[in-house]
């Protein structure tokens, strides 16, 4: 990065750390604490769409979309949301790559699933082999955009609903008895009051989702775990670095690193609270 | 091979007993099931252990967050918002970069009367490293739950309790500390729940399962990449999940009516499950 790092006396120097944390293996590591942010900036509004269908769904009349609804808000209080990471995108890979394998290849008639394997025939591969390196990680990158997307539209419609509910019945009368219809109940009752209920809930849903970004370590993404753990360690598979295991001080400069994001979300949601307290 | 052979092979597999080699092929939905199932063993240990503690540790640093003295409650709120406020899965990673550093074969502590080795190798195992990440984890929502429990006991019941001329002990177990369980009976039990949620989690975050014993969703995870067919291990370990999950606001709910078995039954207050406190 800079000149004076050519410069091998350098080393025993502690300008030797500017130079060491502007390698470009640092940058990597700098840019993957933007695939953290976007994804939380790209999954945030996803998600409270999601999960406005859900609560919206929950409380339809119509039986089968009810119960989905139902079971799509409460399925998440059960079961851990790390075997939702897990699940999701593999099934939707599978989903993906099963019906395209049914549309391209319907010659082949032996089942996908054969013993240990899943076979698809290598047209109906995603992304297909062929494809350049770019296209694989912007793929498993939505679809850990859409698995984040889904558990949290499940939280988002559990708050939703909580909120819906904690609109006062007698202004719901008020607007029955003034003759308006369902649609314009919700639309100019509802919705608009059900927002004050459900800003304290959906704050505490944002550091949720601040705080599960680390998963997508698991979900196979080079985002700032799996930096922290490569830069850090003292030799990885390919290299061997120079120092001793530094992985500890990384490890505590993402812990750091979250505790300002929390810290600043919740100096964030205080205005924004104070001012619609104000309004009220 | 039958189910009952599978059960005597693979039923305590999570502890290191039985046949060693993991199922590779043929995998029936039986074997599932069993390892599924035997994994449980390291959720279920994690999560009582891990809340047992973490009960009694809870309610001191909820005292000291709420105590008048500065230095106390300033401790008290950072060791809060170190644990709340940071990912339960950075805080395994910490922890166990941390563990690896300490001396591999253990530290001797030379106490006036015996001499006691610190197995420090222990610390980067699962069963000890994991459970002290989990427990200061809870200890520090816990905390916070009965933080909030304890600010909203009413003035009135201690004005009493003082006019009574009770001592500060006393009025701790007689007044306060029944009130602050009670007040917050609700929100600990969806810690617990989420808690145990957590501790699925663990052999994903750094510390090794040795000899490939690990919890539910380790097992789980092996499956699904074995068969590449998520289809059956995952609605397994989510069914085992759901079914503990009911269990734990089972018993919650009895501590919960025998809290309130004082008041009216239309004052009680209910248990309902939040999602604030998932990690």
């Amino acid at each position: 990065m800079f000149q004076y790092c050519t410069d091998p006396s350098i080393l025993s120097q502690f300008k030797w750390f500017s130079c060491y944390l502007t390698s470009g293996k640092h940058i990597s590591f700098y840019l993957s604490f933007l695939i953290v942010i976007s994804l939380i900036c790209i999954t945030a509004p996803i998600s409270l769409f999601f999960g406005f269908c859900g609560s919206l769904a929950s409380r339809s009349s119509f039986i089968l979309l009810k119960y989905t609804g139902l079971l799509y808000t409460n399925i998440v209080r059960g079961i851990p949301d790390i075997v939702f990471f897990l699940f999701i995108p593999i099934t939707i890979d599978q989903i993906l790559e099963y019906s395209r394998h049914k549309i391209m290849c319907p010659e082949i008639t032996e089942s996908v699933w054969r013993g240990t394997d899943f076979l698809v025939c290598s047209a109906a591969k995603l992304p297909l082999n062929s494809d350049p390196q770019w296209i694989h990680s912007t793929y498993s990158f939505l679809l850990a955009i859409l698995s984040f997307s889904i558990v949290f539209g499940a939280f988002a419609s559990n708050t939703i609903s909580g909120a819906i509910n904690a609109v006062p019945k007698s202004q719901i009368e008020t607007a029955r008895s003034f003759g308006m219809t369902n649609n314009q109940v919700y639309l100019k009752i509802i919705i608009p009051q059900m927002w004050l209920y459900a800003l304290p809930g959906l704050s505490n849903l944002w550091m949720l989702l601040i705080k599960s970004t680390p998963l997508l370590f698991l979900l196979g993404i080079n985002d700032i775990v799996y930096w922290a753990k490569e830069i850090g360690g003292s030799k990885t598979s390919i290299f061997k670095y120079p120092h001793p295991d530094w992985r500890v001080w990384y490890f505590l400069g993402l812990l750091v690193f979250y505790l300002l994001v929390t810290k600043l979300s919740e100096i964030a949601f205080k205005k924004i609270s104070n001012k619609i307290n104000h309004a009220t | 091979m039958s189910c009952l052979q599978t059960i005597s092979d693979y039923g305590l597999r999570s502890l290191g007993i039985g046949e060693r080699l993991l199922p590779k092929t043929d995998i029936t939905i039986c074997e599932q099931f069993v390892l599924i199932g035997s994994g449980l063993f390291w959720n279920i240990y994690f999560a009582i252990f891990a809340l047992s503690i973490g009960f009694i540790s809870a309610i001191s640093i909820a005292i000291m967050k709420n105590s008048s003295n500065r230095f106390l409650s300033l401790i008290g709120k950072y060791f809060i918002f170190i644990f709340r406020g940071s990912p339960l899965f950075i805080q395994f990673f910490c922890a166990y970069e941390i563990f690896v550093l300490f001396p591999k074969i253990g530290i001797d502590l030379n106490l006036i009367f015996i001499e006691v080795t610190l197995e420090t190798r222990w610390l980067t195992r699962a069963w000890l490293g994991a459970l002290i990440v989990l427990y200061l984890n809870t200890t520090a929502y816990s905390a916070e739950i009965f933080y909030e429990a304890l600010k909203s006991i009413p003035k009135a019941d201690i004005d009493a309790a003082n006019s009574l001329g009770l001592s500060s002990k006393s009025k701790f177990i007689k007044i306060i500390y029944p009130n602050m369980l009670r007040f917050s009976w609700p929100s600990y039990t969806n810690e617990a729940i989420f808690l145990f949620h957590a501790t699925s989690l663990v052999f994903f975050s750094g510390f090794p399962a040795w000899g490939q014993s690990g919890d539910a969703l380790y097992y789980a995870n092996y499956f699904a990449d074995k068969t590449f067919n998520p289809f059956i291990p995952y609605p397994i370990i989510a069914f085992y999940f759901i079914l503990l999950t009911l269990v734990i606001i089972g018993l919650f709910g009895i501590i919960n009516t025998k809290l309130n078995k004082h008041l009216p039954s239309d004052l009680k207050s209910k248990t309902r499950i939040k999602i604030n406190f998932i990690r």
